[in-house]
């Protein structure tokens, strides 16, 4: 099992058209680290999220997860693969409650028939409750509980962050991929969101990806970081070496050249 | 009251109020006039609330509802005629003897349903690919596509149409006398809004809802979007099948012509005058349409003036429709008090971490 290497991005390029998005990009992450993937504005770190979720097929290039290829999956078959993610603008389904956001996230685990919602099987009661069981013990462990049947867009929106977060987590993930979290928070609440992720990395056991402009919360939370610019990997180290590394300094501050 | 107890409680009073209709037409104190009005508003109950399905809770836009209660009621009607009508006009005798239709009539109507839903997978399967406007403009085609086959297909009696299904009915009342046509559309009506109620309150249903909101997400949340276009899709179209079948056998006369783009935009009506993706509201506003048309008969072809301009009236102040999204329960919360609340929704660890995660 410690052989097989976690996730593994190999030589992926995308291109849009005549856009060349991403080029040759490789990735490595091991279990249970935290990882971040940085980079200026439009460098292709969410397309990066977007062909490991499934969202694109990469033009070129092979992804595994646990072994498996995963690239040219549908994105809900590698959901149920346990990669959860959230987005970088918040895409709750704003008018279901709480509850129901959580519990239509566990579809993987469904296995009634079509039939089974119409006569109300023993099989049907018994997961439906299991469903409920586990969503309900999710919000208890976010202390969300209390807001479980309110609707996403009544919350405000640190409370939907964490929503979006549970939600994600509600997929049992091995491989959390956060897109952004830190966007649009103050940054008097970027040390609770530090230590938050870091409860969840804890917590649920799970290896956490992550995109984020906020350096702070990339500095003191990834093991490894690796900064991508014009869709091209430039650097790829601990926190330490991105800091000091010049390429990073040059993509960041710029060389005369506009961003 | 125990929560044992109001579990029978709704099922009971809906049951009770058939029966006393039914009495009330064995007695002739409702004359076959209100029949016939109850049975439209039965048929068009079918119709909007599993129009919904598709409109109001997956948020697409189907207009070709008719087409798929055409089909339904074109092979009920043609089975009907096979098997209970001596002297029809496809094989001119009869399969099996007429009374047997007594037992068999639910079935066939139940297999003109499971037809529309063959048919639906003609847009289920682009809605796959394809949606909004696009997938609107796919549904209109496929309603004129079936209008137009009904009109060149000979066994389906051409533009002519079909006659004679009523026969069947008449031979279960030689039977059994009692408003047969009348107690099968409320059946068949009550368990269409059952089962709309029940899928849509189930886990796998209300995947159907996420993809309203957001298909994306719910993809990437583990919620299979072609499957639930394809449950919505043809479980809707299957429940128009119902209603056509159910249709064709009250009036005992169908040509093609009455299953049009105009039928498509009663159900669609219905639906935004209901309230998308509110059950209550298509139930509510198919009662209100029907009736409506009923009354406004005297004004004749004016009626067809006022009804689009109280659409519009009520489009302008009143986009959501009757009911908006809401059921009948949160806008009367006393109403909820009749229903048995759903454990699930209630939270029952206090401990933190109970129950846990596997």
């Amino acid at each position: 099992m410690s052989d097989t290497p976690f996730l593994e991005v190999k030589h992926l390029t995308q291109r849009f058209g005549g856009l060349q998005a991403l080029t040759d990009i490789n990735v490595d992450l091991k279990k249970g680290e935290i990882a971040g993937l940085i980079g200026p504005n439009g460098a292709g770190k969410t397309t990066v999220f977007n062909l490991v979720s499934g969202f694109y097929v990469p033009t070129e290039g092979d992804i595994f997860f646990k072994g498996k290829r995963i690239s040219g999956l549908k994105p809900h078959v590698i959901a149920s693969m346990q990669i959860g993610r959230t987005f970088q603008n918040i895409r709750l389904w704003s008018d279901m409650t709480v509850l129901d956001n959580i519990c239509i996230s566990q579809q993987y685990r469904l296995c009634y028939g079509v039939l089974a919602p119409f006569f109300h099987t023993k099989k049907y009661k018994a997961e439906e409750k299991k469903i409920h069981d586990e969503a309900w013990a999710l919000l208890e462990k976010f202390n969300l509980a209390d807001k479980a049947l309110d609707y996403p867009r009544n919350l405000p929106y640190g409370v939907q962050r964490r929503v979006e977060i549970a939600r994600a987590l509600s997929l049992n993930p091995d491989l959390l991929m956060l897109d952004e979290p830190a966007a649009g928070l103050s940054t008097s609440d970027l040390a609770e969101l530090i230590s938050y992720i870091r409860w969840i990395h804890e917590k649920f056991g799970v290896t956490i990806w992550m995109i984020e402009h906020q350096m702070e919360v990339i500095m003191t939370l990834c093991d490894t970081i690796q900064v991508v610019n014009f869709g091209k990997e430039i650097a790829r180290g601990t926190p330490e070496e991105i800091q000091k590394n010049p390429e990073v300094i040059k993509a960041y501050l710029g060389n005369g050249e506009i961003d | 009251m125990t929560d044992k107890s109001k579990k029978f409680l709704v099922p009971g009073i809906s049951a009770a109020f058939m029966v006393v209709i039914v009495i009330l037409a064995q007695l002739d104190i409702l004359n076959n006039y209100y029949q016939t009005i109850l049975m439209t508003i039965c048929i068009n109950v079918i119709m909007s609330a599993s129009l919904n399905v598709v409109n109001g809770y997956m948020g697409e836009f189907s207009c070709g509802h008719g087409g798929f209660m055409a089909v339904g009621a074109y092979v009920s009607s043609m089975l009907s005629l096979i098997l209970f009508c001596p002297g029809n006009s496809i094989t001119g005798k009869a399969l099996l003897p007429p009374e047997s239709a007594i037992f068999l009539f639910p079935l066939v109507i139940i297999i003109g349903g499971l037809a529309s839903m063959v048919v639906s997978l003609l847009v289920a399967i682009p809605s796959f690919k394809t949606r909004d406007d696009y997938l609107a403009i796919i549904t209109i085609a496929m309603n004129f596509i079936i209008t137009t086959s009904l009109n060149n297909i000979k066994v389906a009696g051409e533009s002519r149409g079909l006659m004679g299904m009523k026969s069947a009915l008449s031979r279960m009342s030689d039977v059994i006398d009692l408003p047969w046509i009348l107690i099968w559309g409320m059946i068949f009506a009550a368990f269409a809004i059952l089962a709309i109620h029940r899928l849509m309150t189930s886990t796998l249903g209300k995947g159907i809802s996420a993809v309203r909101y957001d298909e994306i997400s719910a993809e990437i949340m583990s919620v299979n979007t072609n499957k639930m276009k394809l449950i919505a899709f043809t479980f809707s179209s299957g429940l128009a099948g119902i209603a056509g079948g159910l249709f064709a056998h009250m009036l005992g006369f169908i040509n093609p012509a009455s299953f049009g783009i105009m039928k498509s935009t009663e159900s669609l009506v219905m639906v935004y005058l209901g309230g998308m993706g509110s059950l209550s509201g298509s139930v509510l506003s198919a009662f209100i349409f029907t009736i409506m048309l009923e009354l406004l008969r005297p004004a004749q072809i004016l009626k067809w003036v006022i009804i689009p301009l109280m659409l519009i009236l009520i489009m302008q102040f009143r986009p959501e429709g009757i009911m908006g999204q809401r059921e009948l329960p949160d806008v009367f919360p006393k109403l909820k008090k009749l229903f048995s609340v759903n454990p699930d929704l209630v939270r029952h660890s206090a401990g933190e971490g109970k129950g846990g995660r596997s």
